[in-house]
């Protein structure tokens, strides 16, 4: 599951920039992954990791960086002013659509079945044939334990099964890196574990992944790498042995000590 | 009072058509402008805002009367002019003047209940549908617009009964609606009891309407209710293990 180094890279971002009404969120922060790499990133809350992924499929734009995903590179920094141009806005929904986004608040399509959630994205945006979309949603939604639920709506799901079926539908876009922000923190406790079994499950089959977790012992155990993020930028970053076991800056001693 | 109506039934049902066409016309033409409006108006972009929210209190804040009056005797005063553009023909039928009136008041109305209807679309479900990539007019095709008309549906409903009502006043104008005929009937027989049956047709449509809109509305927030088919709602409620289960009705 380590990256190799001759694996291709599936997403890289240099030095992004993001600020809020002048508050500077963001201040360069840089990181690539490779094809099978599962990246935590990890930090105090407001150390900027969730704007971080955000930025990353651009739910949030950066004053300046620059993205690349799946070879096409989108400059950030000479589009600010001129975004408005439809090549660009273009360009960003395809980069969008080449990374799968799992929230932290499911955000189901409530007035869509699950079978409709999955297959609305590959279907409308993918303009696949309808059919073959069926048939594999309905795989995803086995795979994610679903599939009998698969004509319900969302509001009677539990949360568990709501982010299953955001997983589903994540991947059905056939996505090059999945992007998890905090995807089990708006669960219930006895519902965690369904959710992070699923996630675990991706990352055994070399899934490209990065998420924002709580879970330091889940994120100890599936990632290849651990990116911790302090005050808007990395502060360390390496494999999970070596951040956990020897955390180099007293702030992530202090910050690993108290998840425990 | 029973012959009143066999003697004048056919003319009060041919108004009660012609209030229903007025109405509906109206509504669907404002139905048509005020979506487009709703969502310029709710665009930062001012450009637009300033002249729809001075449309939206013109329409708002004066009488439908006063409005009716302004477009049907206020164009006579430009008959020289309008003759010249060639639309006299239609500023001189009370009817279009009445069509006229009528949609842009309505149009004004559903254009705040959208308003509200868009601010009240979840914001998470536009950022996913935005996180996987579709451009905008799926964005509103697909989760904004269903969830504005679901949420703006109850009072968009009221405001059409509200338009058949309010239609009424187009009588003054000497279009032969419901309450136009009603009122001419009533001064050919001075029998009052002509405005009762008037009363109970105008009673008869707005019930008709309203079980309708029941239909329509039970049929848009159907993922709001707990499904009949499904295997979990036939299992008796009273075991322990489903009171465990879950049940997530709002």
């Amino acid at each position: 599951m380590s990256a190799k180094p001759e694996a291709q890279i599936a997403l890289q971002a240099d030095d992004l920039h993001k600020s809020f009404d002048g508050l500077e969120v963001l201040k360069g922060v840089s990181l690539s992954a490779r094809q099978h790499d599962v990246i935590s990133i990890i930090g105090s809350s407001g150390s900027g990791k969730s704007t971080f992924l955000r930025c990353l499929n651009l739910l949030e734009v950066p004053e300046a960086g620059r993205i690349q995903v799946h070879g096409e590179e989108l400059d950030l920094t000479r589009n600010h002013a001129g975004n408005h141009s439809k090549r660009f806005q273009q360009q960003i929904e395809r980069t969008r659509s080449r990374l799968g986004m799992v929230f932290q608040s499911f955000n189901l399509w409530s007035h869509m079945t699950v079978l409709e959630n999955v297959m609305l994205g590959p279907c409308m945006v993918l303009k696949r044939n309808r059919d073959e979309v069926e048939a594999q949603a309905k795989i995803l939604l086995n795979r994610v334990g679903m599939l009998e639920k698969s004509h319900m709506y969302p509001d009677h799901l539990s949360g568990g099964q709501k982010q299953r079926v955001a997983i589903a539908r994540a991947l059905a876009m056939d996505p090059d890196v999945m992007l998890f922000d905090e995807p089990t923190s708006a669960l219930d406790p006895e519902l965690v574990n369904e959710v992070l079994l699923v996630i675990r499950e991706l990352a055994e089959e070399g899934r490209t992944m990065i998420m924002v977790t709580h879970e330091m012992r889940f994120a100890r155990d599936v990632s290849s790498q651990i990116v911790y993020l302090h005050q808007g930028r990395i502060a360390e970053q390496g494999p999970p042995e070596q951040l956990f076991n020897n955390p180099q800056s007293e702030h992530l001693q202090r910050f690993l000590s108290s998840q425990y | 009072m029973f012959e009143l109506l066999i003697n004048y039934g056919p003319r009060l049902l041919d108004g009660a058509l012609m209030t229903l066409q007025l109405t509906f016309m109206s509504v669907a033409i404002a139905a048509s402008l005020s979506l487009p409006l709703a969502i310029l108006r709710r665009s930062g972009n001012l450009f637009w805002q300033a002249p729809i929210r001075l449309y939206v209190s013109f329409f708002r804040g004066t009488p439908l009367l006063a409005q009716l009056f302004l477009v049907y005797y206020g164009s006579g005063q430009f008959r020289p002019e309008l003759q010249e553009l060639g639309l006299w023909w239609f500023f001189r039928d009370p009817f279009y003047c009445a069509l006229l009136t009528f949609s842009l008041n309505s149009a004004a109305y559903q254009i705040e209940i959208l308003r509200g209807g868009l601010q009240a679309v979840p914001y998470g479900e536009i950022e996913a549908g935005v996180a996987i990539g579709m451009p905008r007019h799926l964005l509103y095709q697909k989760i904004i617009l269903p969830h504005t008309y679901r949420i703006a549906f109850p009072a968009l409903g009221n405001e059409i009964i509200l338009m058949l009502k309010g239609g009424a006043i187009a009588s003054v104008i000497t279009v032969l609606d419901l309450m136009g005929h009603t009122r001419r009937v009533f001064s050919q027989t001075f029998d009052i009891s002509v405005y009762f049956w008037a009363a109970l047709i105008y009673l008869l449509i707005t019930s008709g309407f309203v079980l309708l809109w029941r239909q329509g509305e039970r049929r848009l927030t159907r993922h709001l209710h707990r499904q009949a088919p499904s295997k979990q709602a036939a299992a008796p409620a009273t075991t322990s293990a489903t009171l465990e289960e879950p049940t997530h009705v709002r």
